[in-house]
Order: C-alpha cells, then structure tokens, then sequence
C-alpha cells in the first residue's frame, strides 16, 4: 500500500465528505430552525440534478445546468414549504415523516412522469475533465478538486451567512426562541420559506454536482439522505459546524473504511473471507462510527439540544 | 334429483365447450422507482409479442412489484388466488424471483423467467414447472472470463457489489479466466462513488477489469473511470450496458467489451423483424429485457398451440421443445430448463447520436450452464 494510493484515498474522502455537507447543511439548517425532519431533502438533490441535466442538454452549458439547479431546486422547496410543510410545524416529528415521505413518492413518480425510467445524461464540462498531476505524483481527476472547492466554498459563505448577515442573526435566533422572535416583529413564515429554499437549494446544487459523476436517476437521492441523516446526528443537530465536521468524518471514515479493513483482514485470514468480512465492516463502520460519537457525546459533536 | 345434477351438469358443459380454454398470465415486474428502465421493457417486449399474434385466447395481467419482494409476493398470491392465472412471467430481480418462483411451481403454476435466474433454481431447487428463457444467471460473466482468457489478458482486477447475484458473478468470471487476479473487491450495492476503488485498480497493475455493477452503479462507475486517466481495458456483462443507460453514460462508454446473449445486429430474420417492429411501436430501440420479454411470450405461445395449459407434463414438454422463432437465432433448453445458446462479446459504438452495441465475437458456443448436473427432476 503505497503513499500515493492513501494520499488518493483521503482526497477520496474529503471530496464525499464535502458533497455530503452540502445535504446535510439544509438538513440541519431546517431541522435547527423549523424543527422539522424533512425526509423530501433527498427528492430535491434529485430535482437539482434532472434541472441540471435537462439544462445541460438543451444549452451545452455546465454552468448554466449548475445555476438551473440551484433555481429549480429552491423554487421547488418554496413551493413545498408553503404548500405542504408550513402545516406540519406544530405536528409532531411522526405526521412530518409521513407528510414529507409521501412528497418523497410524489416527487419520484413525478420526476419518472416528466422525464422517463431511463437515467439521464449529464457530464463533467471538457474544461473540467481528465486527471491533474498533483505534488508527489498523484494523478487526481480535476473535477474532484473543483467539487472540493466548491464545497468548501459554500461551507465557508454559509458561515459568513449565520455569522455576519440579518437574515443570519434571524436564523440563529429562530433556532433559540422562535415564540420570541414573531414577537419581535420578524416575519416567521417568510423567514422559514428563505430557510427551506436555501437548504433546498443547497441540496439541489449537490445533486447536479454529484450528478455529473454519477447516475441521474430517479430515487438517486435517497441512499444520500440516509448517510446526510447520519452526518447531521454525529455533527449535532442544528448546527452547521457540526453538519461539516460531521459530514468530512462520515466521508473519510467510509472511503477509508472501504479500502483498508479488507487489507486489515488479510493480515489475519485468508484473501476471500478477508474481502468479505472486510467489505462487510467497511458498510458499517460509519454507524459504528456514529454510535460511538453518541454515546460519548449523546447530543453530537456540537449540539446544543437532547 | 340425481338426474336434474347430471343434466344440469351436462348442460353446463355443454355451454362451456365452445368457449375456448383461456390462458391466463400474470405479467409481475418493476414499474416504478430506480429500476422502472428494466421492467418496463421487458413488459413492452413481452407485449409485443403478444400484440403481434393477434390472438383473443391469452389474457395477460400487468402489475408493478416496485422492486420489493414483499410486494411481488402478495401480487402473486393475488394473481394465483383471486385472478386464476395459468403462467406467471416477468420479474428482473433474483431476489425477488426466490420469494415467488419456489412457491408459484409448487402450486402448480408454469413460471417462465424473462430475467432472473438465480443458481438455486437451476440445481437442487429446480423445478419441471420452472422455465428460464432469458439465461442462467453466471452465463454473463462465465463468458466475461472466458473472453478475458481468450483476449490474452494474464492478470485481472474484478469487482461487484456485495450481494448473493455480486457473489455468483465473481465466481461465474474465474470459473473461465485462466490468468491471476490482481484484485478482488466487493462494493456496496447502490453505491455511487468508485472513486476509491478506481485508485487501487490504478495501484493493483491488472491488465484488464471486469465489473459487475447493473443499473446505476455501472453508470457511476464508468464515467469516473474514464474521467480518471486510467486506460485499463474493461470487460463486463451487458447489465451495464444495456440500451437504456448507454445513453447516459455516453462516450465513456465507448470501446468497452461486454458480453450478451442477445444483440440488436444478431444476424436472423426474427431478429431483425422484431428490431424493427419494437423500434416502431415504442419509439426507442430494444434492450436485452425486452428481447428476453418477446422471446418468453412466443415461447408461451408456441406451447398454448400444442398442449392444454391445466396439462402439466404435456404444456412442459411444448415449453421445452422450444418451437418457435427466437431472436437470439439458437435456442434450445438443457435438462434443468435453462437455455443452451451462444454468448457473444459486443463492443460499444456509437451510431449517429445514439450509443449502442455491436457484436465483435462469439465468447462461449452452446453454453448450458453449470448446475445441469445438480438439478435432479
């Protein structure tokens, strides 16, 4: 096991990891401030990224296809807000679950309706394409790189957003007392449509991201949603800090995971079952992972709440 | 009053007789979610067929399994219970076909897999009732290995999710590769990123991979591998290349060897015709499943021609003579009711705007399958 192939491996980890930020950042935004568990954020990563790939295929553009998913994908989480999830805030976390999996199915069927069964095409722009050489010989694809950049871009405007803007200090505040700040003469409703479409948005953006490597597919956003929960548990609910901790330890630990148990195990046994056995763990580790930070930290990483 | 019974009891008959015997089939597949692309062709194909006969005497009954056994259970015994079918067909997934095929034959019913064909059902647990039409499930991969063998490659990097179809694969491809392995990997099913594996195959210097990754996975997995610099030849089963998803993997696909049963340039008249006819009336070309689909249903048909289908071991031995047209050219079946047929290697090409598959080779001639042996009826 070579230097350059761990030094690949952790690049591996940091590029999920920030993808899965960008899930899990709205997650934990809506969770904080709403209180809602919004099981749809995936059907929105999957809305991104078909509005990405039918932009892309109709403009040849990438950017233009990364802009359309943005737009489409907090479009549609304001229009689910106000429609749907602005009845569910003072029911509790089991009518929210049923509610938003229902708009998991409509959004899928949906999605299937417009565009058809068969997963849709959408590429790295040429400009982004191939492998770089990076110091010590490491060839890395390019359009990692960006997606790592592009993360951790967000990560960084999202805290200059809570920390240095109104709408910031109005999100913070909701999530402590949002009785007090509807006294105070905030807008709530409109300040929870912002909040949904932005984590909307968020997620939206991952998926034509995402997308571009991977399969635009009907019911691709939903094994995300599961590893976006597990991040935002880990990272602390509600909080955005927690949310890319979380989501970095939660990308590194099954890219890793994935590839050192089975060489861990074949120390001891033989190489089949050293496979099996290690592939088996690796597909754990990250609830062992999150099962160990909780019962060291039982609110999470950075949370406040139980 | 034993006398009325009788008559009435003539009368009744009488009254049925003119009436022809209707076959009726329970058509269960997915519709819905991630892997609609596939049932729906095979539904289509199936449909075709059907269509084409022009014939009143078979009625077919469609329902969506959504790619959950629990719910191709209960659409069974609801088709078996309440429906009275005669032949159950059409589900794509193996696993879903252990949940229903075992217990649909063991209440007498005909089933004829379009596409799973998992190896339980082609040894021990085989059964007269039980027809594969489509292959036996390590068919693929066995000629995946031996075309590897015969290409000339000496050491080879092999992957597939880990399931039990993930397991067979692997087996299925070293039981004909002859060369070393460089690497063997289970990933997760539905896994999205390879981004992980694609640096130890980079590491591992094999001379060609081979991946069995169907749907989604295949589609992840090729585009970052041509992304990544790597000029590894790759091999795999027509799962990931299948007409539905080349498309979205486009040109990363080009080049790639991958091993069939079925081709759309498989050189026959029935074949061509059937290109032409499903081209036509759907307005896409036609899959592997859809071809599999039109081939079931006029196996179907054939039989209904020759045997009443409440006759078991008369409708099984018109179902196993195999008379009638398939486009796959050859087609016979072994002893345990699975398909002897040519294997072929395709190269992906593109036509005009549209990627598609060209027959390069014959990988395995008349290839039964493993389990023949095993299967005792």
């Amino acid at each position: 096991m070579s230097a350059i192939l761990i030094a690949e491996q952790v690049l591996n980890g940091l590029q999920s990891g920030v993808m899965l930020f960008l899930m899990a950042a709205g997650l934990t935004l809506i969770f904080g401030v709403m209180g809602l568990i919004n099981l749809a954020h995936g059907s929105l990563y999957m809305v991104g990224a078909f509005a990405a790939a039918a932009v892309a295929a109709a403009t040849g553009s990438f950017l233009l296809a990364l802009a359309a998913a943005l737009a489409a994908a907090a479009l549609a989480g304001a229009v689910v807000e106000t429609v749907v999830i602005r009845r569910l805030y003072d029911k509790d976390h089991l009518d929210q679950v049923l509610a938003t999996f229902a708009l998991i199915l409509i959004f899928s069927e949906g999605t299937r309706w417009i565009f058809g069964s068969f997963p849709l095409f959408l590429d790295i722009p040429p400009w982004l394409s191939g492998p770089v050489e990076l110091p010590g010989g490491i060839l890395y694809p390019a359009y990692r790189l960006a997606l790592i950049g592009v993360g951790l871009a967000v990560a960084l405007g999202l805290w200059l957003l809570i920390s240095r803007t109104r709408l910031g200090v109005r999100i913070r505040a909701g999530e402590n007392d949002r009785e007090m700040i509807a006294a105070l003469g905030v807008d709530i409703s409109r300040l929870y449509t912002v909040v949904f479409a932005l984590g909307a948005g968020l997620a939206g953006l991952a998926g034509a991201l995402v997308g571009a490597i991977q399969s635009v597919q009907v019911g691709m956003g939903e094994p995300v949603l599961i590893l976006a929960f597990v991040v935002i548990v880990i990272g602390g609910i509600g909080s955005i800090r927690g949310a890319l901790v979380g989501a970095l330890l939660v990308g590194l630990t099954d890219t890793l995971g994935g590839i050192f148990l089975p060489e861990l195990f074949k120390l001891f046994t033989d190489p089949s079952s050293a496979t099996t056995i290690g592939a088996a763990l690796a597909s754990m580790s990250i609830y062992v992972l999150m099962a160990a930070i909780l019962v060291w930290k039982p609110t999470g990483l950075y949370g406040a709440r139980a | 009053m034993r006398f009325k019974a009788m008559a009435l009891a003539t009368v009744v008959a009488a009254l049925a007789a003119p009436v022809q015997a209707e076959v009726k089939v329970g058509l269960i597949t997915t519709l819905s979610g991630g892997g609609a692309g596939l049932g729906i062709d095979t539904r289509d194909g199936f449909m075709l067929a059907i269509e084409q006969a022009g014939r009143d005497d078979v009625e077919v009954i469609v329902e969506d399994d959504q790619q959950k056994p629990d719910v191709a259970v209960q659409i069974a015994d609801k088709m078996i219970q309440s429906d009275k079918v005669d032949v159950l067909t059409g589900i794509v997934w193996s696993n879903l076909a252990m949940a229903v095929v075992p217990s649909a034959v063991g209440q007498g019913l005909f089933y004829l897999s379009t596409n799973a064909a998992p190896a339980q059902l082609a040894g021990p647990g085989c059964n007269p009732n039980y027809f594969s039409v489509s292959y036996q499930n390590d068919n693929l991969h066995e000629a995946a290995g031996a075309y590897a063998t015969s290409a000339g490659y000496k050491t080879a990097f092999i992957l597939a999710p880990n399931y039990p179809a993930g397991k067979d694969s692997l087996t299925g491809f070293k039981r004909f590769f002859e060369g070393d392995l460089a690497g063997e990997v289970y990933t997760q099913l539905g896994q999205t990123d390879y981004a992980a594996e694609i640096a130890q195959i980079r590491a591992s210097g094999a001379d060609t991979v081979f991946f069995f990754l169907p749907g989604g996975m295949g589609i992840s997995f090729l585009k970052q591998y041509a992304d990544s610099g790597l000029e590894i030849p790759v091999v795999g089963p027509a799962f990931s290349f299948d007409q539905g998803i080349l498309q979205a993997i486009g040109a990363a696909a080009l080049g790639v060897k991958n091993t069939s049963s079925w081709s759309k340039d498989i050189d026959t008249p029935a074949n061509a015709a059937f290109v032409e006819a499903f081209s036509a009336r759907y307005d896409r070309l036609p899959s592997i499943y859809a071809a599999q689909g039109y081939d079931t249903a006029n196996l179907l048909l054939s039989a209904i021609d020759k045997a009443d289908v409440n006759d078991d071991a008369a409708f099984g031995a018109a179902l196993m003579e195999a008379d009638f047209d398939s486009v796959r050219g050859k087609f016979s079946f072994a002893p345990n009711r699975h398909p002897i047929q040519d294997i072929y290697v395709r190269e992906v090409v593109q036509e005009g705007d549209v990627f598609t598959n060209k027959i390069v080779g014959t990988a395995m001639t008349d290839r039964a399958n493993e389990y023949v042996d095993q299967c005792k009826m």
